[in-house]
């Protein structure tokens, strides 16, 4: 496989509103056909930066370079950039139908064509049977594949999705992610998601980028982020984490407790400096064999089966928090365990991962 | 939007600020303005003679708010207990009045009110033989005009709230043991208070500044504020006592709308508490 | 009280009330179509005060200017005021001057407005007519229709807007296709309400409208002719005005449900 070329480059790009940074000096690549997410907690900067690609705002600094070509100033309307909106923004006085030729109706193209490619596109997203419906007689997973039609039947350089799927319920948005991801596959366009929700970017994107106060913080694909997280903001913001504060050593982290806690330690982290240890739930196991290099003991607090896991809450003397800790269901077959029993957890040095306090 | 506050400037605001300017001149020999400053048109305005027909006026569209008020919340209070698609049908025939034209509204009641009217015909067919009762040209009557004109409006302010009220909350308070009394005092009127003052405050500026009513109910003499600074400028041709009149009802009409925005704050803010708390 | 004993009370409430507002309007509508000259007292149907009403050429001026009046300030006003509130809407942050000076027409007593004109006009010396009373509605009617349309864009999700030029659209084409389609039931609701409340209007006609009968308008006339006392005539105009008003409103309210609708 030759090398992914960059479709969106987007460099050192800033934007203020007033005193107020919203995005702060923020450089990424996006690749052709790849789904990419920006991630980040709400007021982080990346419904701004979307905006910015969809031309509904102009960066105060910086370079949008599109197949090498600089949008920053081009309008919305000239752009070949979509946006696939939060609230879908459907038009309320129009048919699906009509909603979805807008765009190419826009293009001013013959109206053979546009048909033909609505048709096509309706039949790619099953909104057939709904095409001469008004958007307020559909249903919310309805509206946003009429809204992801009528993004896509323009066949944009780059589609971005704000939130594609904060407005619908759980059960329904598991669905519509595979879907998401099916229908990316299917019409070969670049996606860029805006999601505050880190499970969904996980399950989606080929690369994903984590914002914090208008700041980049980690780019890369959505494992190595889960194995390596850059500092202890992006690990405790993707997935679930256990930390344990202390002082670094040479070796590892001194607990308050006493303990230490062997792992690998970045060489930015001098000794003594304020640091802290963390594992994932999943690397931990329960009455671990002797060798194992880091161990502690603790009572069961609460647990939860989950299907095929189970979820343990473990007091332990490590952090002021419990531990959570998640064995297989087969596991605890073995040795069952109750609220209330003391257990023994133990975990390998390298799955510890140290941070800067 | 710039045509549209260039209209509002030039035709509102402007001639706005000249009666304001006005004001402040003395009345020329033959009728004209003669251009000295003077404060003397605001002093007249405190003239018994002039403070009195400002009390009047105050104190008919007091008169006139209270009953509509009064009228208007029961009115509101049984639309929002109506069943539930029966009730913008209810409130649109509530309203229906009060789009048809104002002097005609007025003029009814003059056929309603005069010495050979519906009324004295009733009381007639009920036994009555002596004289003709006057209520045309009464006070009564210009109130009745007035609670007649306004009522309406006061319906739409007070059903508001009244609709949005939730259900619950009269159970609850009910459930914890209140009356049906102690309930709508406790709980119902209190968060029903900014539509009931959104309507009174309405009843009570166009009343006050009112000109057709008391024209035409009051009869020839009667006089309100409105009718006072008609006289000025059309029959005494004293336009600077006249603006000067006018100002003092702008400056009520304003102390009236101030207190409002100050309770509607004082409310917004508790409601606010009461969210900030849940 | 028993849930049927509340709901009797509350009917006879509702009952009491309309009948307030109604009767008045009832007997005038009923006297309209009596046959004798007393305005008062029933003496059989006719159509006689509609027909006399037909051949009066002072009111059927008046009606004239009215119509005129009110279709030229309608019109002024529905442009001047749906640009002024997607001006005031779309820019979100707007001070408290601006808001009160669209609010400042709907709540001025009449008479104040009138007198104003009155001064202004004669001081810049404009000769009073026809033109002066439609310089003088538009100032109330655009706050109206501003405040309608308004009502409507609150519940506007600008998201449309964005999502047109999104999709290659130009603020024109925009603004014709999309936000256009979405405020014209509000749009034209307001500009129903401005034609119903121009011809109703009086006190600033009355005041605006200059020497001599030319530019009268129907209120002027009416209220000329209730001055001067009953007359079945005036119960046959009162009767017209009110069938034209309240067609107006009902359909000025159905559009206003389409609107919600949407």
């Amino acid at each position: 496989m030759s090398e992914p070329r960059t479709l969106l480059a987007i460099d050192d790009v800033s934007k203020s509103f007033g005193r107020v940074t919203a995005v702060d000096g923020i450089s990424l690549d996006i690749r052709e056909n790849e789904f990419f997410a920006l991630l980040g907690p709400s007021g982080c900067g990346k419904t701004t930066l979307l905006r910015m690609l969809a031309g509904f705002e102009t960066p105060t600094d910086g370079r949008i370079l599109l197949d090498g070509k600089d949008i920053a100033r081009t309008p919305p309307n000239k752009r070949p950039v979509n946006l696939m909106f939060q609230s879908y923004a459907l038009f309320p006085h129009m048919s699906v139908r009509a909603n979805v030729s807008y765009g190419l109706e826009m293009e001013r193209l013959p109206s053979a064509e546009i048909r033909s490619r609505v048709d096509a596109i309706l039949g790619t997203t099953e909104l057939v049977p709904f095409a001469d419906r008004k958007p307020e007689q559909l249903s919310g997973g309805q509206k946003q594949r009429v809204a992801l039609a009528r993004a896509l039947v323009k066949r944009p350089r780059l589609l971005l999705l704000d939130e594609p799927l904060g407005a619908l319920d759980k059960k329904l948005r598991g669905a519509m992610q595979l879907e998401l991801k099916r229908l990316q596959h299917e019409v070969g366009i670049t996606f860029v998601i805006v999601t505050h929700d880190q499970e969904e970017s996980l399950v989606m994107a080929d690369r994903m980028a984590v914002l914090k106060d208008g700041k980049l913080l980690q780019c890369d694909t959505p494992h190595a982020i889960y194995e390596h997280p850059a500092d202890r903001f992006v690990a405790d913001f993707i997935g679930v984490m256990n930390f344990v504060p202390g002082t670094a050593s040479i070796d590892g982290v001194m607990a308050a407790s006493g303990a230490r806690i062997a792992g690998k330690v970045p060489p930015a982290l001098s000794p003594g400096a304020a640091a802290v240890a963390s594992v994932r739930p999943e690397r931990i196991r329960l009455f671990p064999s002797a060798d194992t290099a880091n161990r502690t003991t603790g009572a069961v607090e609460a647990l939860a089966y989950q299907g095929l896991d189970l979820q343990l809450h473990v007091r332990t003397p490590l952090s002021p928090k419990p531990f959570l800790v998640r064995v297989t269901a087969d596991a605890a077959d073995r040795r069952p365990v109750s609220s209330g029993d003391q257990v023994e957890l133990g975990w390998d040095a390298a799955d510890v991962r140290i941070f800067k306090e | 939007m710039a045509p549209a506050l260039v209209w509002l400037t030039a035709l509102m605001v402007v001639p706005c600020a000249l009666v304001l300017a006005l004001a402040f001149f003395r009345r020329g020999i033959y009728g004209g303005i003669d251009y000295t400053f003077t404060l003397e048109n605001f002093g007249l305005v405190f003239d018994p003679l002039y403070a009195g027909i400002f009390l009047k006026s105050a104190r008919i569209a007091g008169t006139a708010t209270l009953i509509a008020v009064v009228i208007g919340y029961a009115a509101a209070y049984a639309t929002a207990a109506a069943p539930r698609r029966w009730q913008p049908i209810f409130l649109f025939f509530a309203v229906l009045p009060f789009w048809s034209n104002y002097l005609i509204r007025t003029y009814a009641w003059i056929v309603l009110l005069n010495r050979e009217g519906l009324v004295t015909q009733l009381l007639r067919w009920f036994g009555y033989t002596g004289e003709p009762p006057s209520m045309l040209y009464t006070e009564g009557a210009v109130i009745a005009g007035l609670v007649y004109n306004y009522l309406p409006f006061v319906i739409l302010a007070c059903y508001a709230p009244l609709s949005r009220l939730n259900p619950e909350l009269a159970e609850a308070s009910r459930d914890l043991g209140a009356s049906a009394m102690t309930t709508f005092r406790r709980v119902i009127l209190p968060l029903t208070v900014p539509g009931i003052a959104a309507g009174a405050v309405f009843v009570f500026v166009l009343s006050i500044g009112n000109f057709v009513t008391p024209a035409l109910l009051g009869g020839g003499r009667f006089q309100m504020i409105g009718n006072l600074v008609y006289d000025q400028f059309l029959t005494a041709n004293d336009w600077p006592f006249g603006a000067a009149l006018a100002m003092a009802l702008i400056a009520i009409m304003l102390l009236v709308l101030m207190a409002q925005a100050l309770a509607a704050d004082r409310a917004a803010g508790r409601a606010a508490e009461v969210k900030a708390d849940g | 009280m028993t849930s049927l004993a509340r709901t009797f009370s509350m009917r006879t409430i509702l009952m009491l009330v309309y009948a307030f507002l109604y009767i008045p309007i009832a007997v005038l509508v009923v006297l309209s179509f009596n046959e004798g000259g007393l305005p008062t007292a029933w003496s059989g149907f006719s159509l006689k005060w509609y027909i006399s009403l037909a051949g009066n050429a002072a009111i059927l001026s008046a009606a004239l200017n009215t119509l005129i009046v009110a279709l030229v300030s309608t019109a002024i006003a529905t442009l001047l005021g749906t640009l002024l509130a997607i001006g005031v809407e779309m820019r979100r942050h707007y001070g408290k001057g601006l808001e009160a000076l669209i609010f400042a027409p709907m709540i001025i007593p009449d008479i104040v407005l009138a007198i104003a004109l009155l001064s202004f006009f004669s001081m810049i010396n404009l000769t009073m007519g026809l033109h002066t009373i439609i310089l003088a509605h538009v100032v109330f009617n655009l706050a109206f229709v501003c405040s309608v349309v308004r009502a409507r864009l609150k519940s506007f999700d600008w998201s449309i807007v964005e999502a047109s030029a999104d999709l290659g659209a130009s603020a024109i084409t925009t603004f014709r296709r999309i936000t256009l389609p979405v405020i014209l039931p509000a749009v034209i609701a307001g500009a129903l309400l401005a034609f119903t409340l121009s011809v109703d209007e009086f006190i600033i006609a009355f005041f605006t409208a200059g020497a001599g009968r030319a530019s009268t308008t129907l209120p002027m006339q009416i209220y000329a002719m209730i001055r001067f006392g009953i007359t079945p005539e005036i119960n046959a105009l009162a009767t017209i005005v009110m069938a034209v008003s309240i067609a107006a409103l009902t359909l000025s309210q159905r559009l206003n449900r389409g609107v919600i609708g949407q």
